[in-house]
């Protein structure tokens, strides 16, 4: 591996590296601090490798435009922080029941509304899972550093357009703008995966047609060979709007099932010190880091505490967070709000092992120092 | 019998539509289908994109590649698909409230990008799907169920509108005038840019009857006789263009495309190779 490739860059720089080595061709979006770097440096990027960037005139516009592109067959992103992610919730929704593959990026910051608009947060992950209205599945990726950022970007892409599903990256403002020194692999190191488009010369192209055990259909690009139409009613197989309460109930079961039922290929996490450990901290994103410290901290003490550090937090590694709790004494949920990870965590882990909180939501990162005390004290 | 139109140009298996009797959105959506067969357009080749509202529902019926978004977002939406594929012909298809309330951010910007794409509205007056509230087209003093003292807001001219916003091509007609939304919405499509047609349709159903309209036929008389045409109204003495309203092309020019402009950006990193 060339060490040429070795660079100093920003976590909201390599997820824009990431998103290009996934095959990103289309981006739009509308600045807000802390993502404004990511729209900058696509606008930068795109149309040298015959790509597209356009700012639109607001975030929802961003959102829908991304759909519209993915449609016509490019692999697309947008990126937002703060209120821009409430606004793009109308248009996720859309992505998720016509199951159209696309990137949100969300660079978490403080909130509520304009709220801390510098500072890190970790405020939006309940708001990543149901924040737009009914219920839909939906796959949110968490990296703690530079070079995960690129990693969980180029995965972002794939399972989009593995599972039709719009992906959210969960980043917050420290992994955003932190500077690390990252090797960006080569491309034959990377995995790639494109939607699977239908066979040419069928008689009839239904957008939503599945066979028995296929829960992701086929799908074709606007302008290819096929004409369709799509819709965020709800819809049968061909794609056109249905009334009727079957239809609606498979719908929904499919989309759900084709996330349910892949869990264990989404599901993307770390464990630190664990085989030992009395006490378990769990905590993603920019908290992870100190978690980790916390947990050699406790060590040196001779305290036997370990990291479980989810990088997948949606849909929630329920089996993997029960595992955890049957091990240990305790499970410290670590994050950057007022408790909204630790909810599920509580319902996975309460019966066997008691769980409790370490939470900070006033723009200051959660320090080793804050951890290893709530360690001492559970 | 159905005719050629139809079968070519429809999803025959979709008809008859959702519309209320006596409603217009058929004739101005039928138009559109002229419009483009009479070009010659490939059937893959024409994307239709959409909002929601009554409007919103045509392209379900249209036998081309169509997209069903969301309220007030088919410009967003479909500048998505026009950028991505630059090739299609984009027409987007929407309602008053969709595209000057809901949607009029996405209109403003849509016409000053003059990106290619040809939007039709179908203006009604009212916002039908939901059951007959006023919009920002309902003019002052006419009646909605949210306006049931008389619509005190001031009514946007959706031309001018578009024009001040950038529009390369504006143009207004009826669903009387059927084959003036044809003439219309063909040179709007061979428009390299922002094009905007707004076909004043009528509802009988809502804001007929909550204004006291008369039937289908008498909105339809009233449209046949309430117009003027932009090319005759300079000639006419004030009092004659009194309580009417003008139809005919507004305004076109030539301006750099979008898309267009976009390529050469790119273009100019393949000559750096």
């Amino acid at each position: 591996m060339a060490k040429n490739n070795v660079k100093l860059m920003q976590g909201n720089e390599a997820c824009v590296e990431g998103a290009l080595a996934a095959g990103m061709k289309f981006f739009a979006g509308y600045p807000i601090t802390p993502s404004t770097e990511i729209a900058e440096i696509s606008s930068l990027r795109l149309p040298k490798v015959g790509g597209k960037f356009i700012q639109m005139e607001d975030e929802i516009a961003g959102m829908a435009a991304i759909i519209g592109g993915s449609l016509a067959g490019l692999k697309s992103m947008t990126a937002t922080s703060g209120p821009g992610f409430s606004l793009k919730q109308e248009n996720l929704g859309y992505a998720a029941i016509a199951e159209v593959p696309c990137v949100i990026v969300n660079v978490q910051r403080g909130g509520p509304s304009t709220g801390l608009p510098t500072s890190p947060a970790q405020g939006d992950i309940m708001q990543a899972k149901w924040g737009t209205h009914g219920d839909h599945p939906i796959i949110a990726l968490s990296p703690s550093s530079v070079r995960e950022t690129f990693d969980l970007t180029v995965k972002a892409f794939n399972f989009a357009e593995k599972y039709r599903t719009p992906v959210i990256l969960l980043t917050d403002e420290v992994i955003g703008h932190m500077r690390e020194k990252i090797e960006i692999p080569s491309p034959d190191e990377i995995e790639i995966i494109d939607r699977v488009q239908p066979k040419s010369g069928l008689e009839e192209y239904k957008p939503y047609e599945v066979n028995e055990d296929q829960l992701v259909p086929d799908m074709a690009p606007y302008g290819g060979e096929y004409r369709f139409h799509v819709t965020g009613l709800v819809h049968d197989e061909t794609g056109f709007p249905s009334n009727d309460s079957n239809v609606a109930e498979s719908l929904l079961n499919r989309i759900m099932k084709k996330i349910d039922n892949n869990i264990d290929d989404i599901a993307l996490y770390e464990e630190y010190k664990l085989e030992d450990a009395e006490v378990a901290i769990i905590a993603y994103g920019s908290t992870a880091r100190s978690a980790k410290s916390a947990v050699d901290m406790a060590r040196a003490e001779g305290i036997k505490a370990g990291l479980f550090r989810p990088m997948t937090i949606w849909p929630f590694l329920d089996k993997q967070v029960t595992e955890v709790s049957k091990k240990v004494d305790n499970v410290i949920v670590a994050e950057m709000n007022l408790g909204q990870y630790v909810i599920e965590v509580e319902r996975a882990g309460n019966k066997h092992t008691k769980v409790s909180k370490c939470c900070k939501a006033n723009g200051q990162l959660i320090t080793p120092d804050e951890i290893l005390a709530k360690i001492k004290e559970v | 019998m159905t005719s050629t139109l139809v079968e070519n140009h429809f999803r025959i298996g979709k008809l008859p539509h959702i519309w209320c009797p006596g409603c217009g959105h058929g004739i101005i959506m039928r138009s559109i289908a002229v419009a483009i067969d009479e070009l010659g357009y490939d059937k893959n080749d024409v994307c239709v994109v959409s909002g929601i509202g009554c409007s919103s529902r045509a392209p379900g019926y249209m036998d081309f590649n169509t997209l069903h978004t969301l309220h007030g977002r088919a410009l967003a939406y479909a500048t998505g698909v026009k950028m991505a594929n630059p090739d299609l012909k984009v027409i987007v298809i929407t309602g008053d409230g969709d595209c000057a309330a809901i949607g009029g951010n996405h209109l403003i910007h849509a016409s000053r990008r003059n990106i290619d794409i040809t939007t039709v509205v179908f203006n009604n007056n009212i916002y039908g799907m939901t059951g007959g509230q006023y919009s920002p087209t309902t003019p002052t003093g006419e009646k909605g169920t949210t306006a049931p003292f008389g619509n005190i807001d001031r009514n946007f001219d959706l031309c001018n509108l578009a024009k001040g916003a950038g529009a390369t091509y504006v143009a207004r007609s009826t669903a009387y005038h059927a084959n003036m939304v044809k003439q219309q919405v063909k040179a709007a499509l061979e428009n390299k840019g922002f094009s905007f047609v707004e076909a004043v349709s009528i509802c009988p159903t809502y804001y007929g009857r909550k204004n006291k309209k008369g039937d289908a036929v008498s909105m339809m008389e009233y449209l046949k006789n309430s117009t003027v045409n932009v090319k005759a109204a300079d000639k006419l003495p004030k009092e004659k263009l009194e309580g009417k309203f003008l139809v005919g092309e507004f305004y076109k020019s030539e301006e750099p495309e979008y898309t267009e402009e976009y390529k050469k950006i790119i273009d100019s990193f393949q000559k750096e190779r």
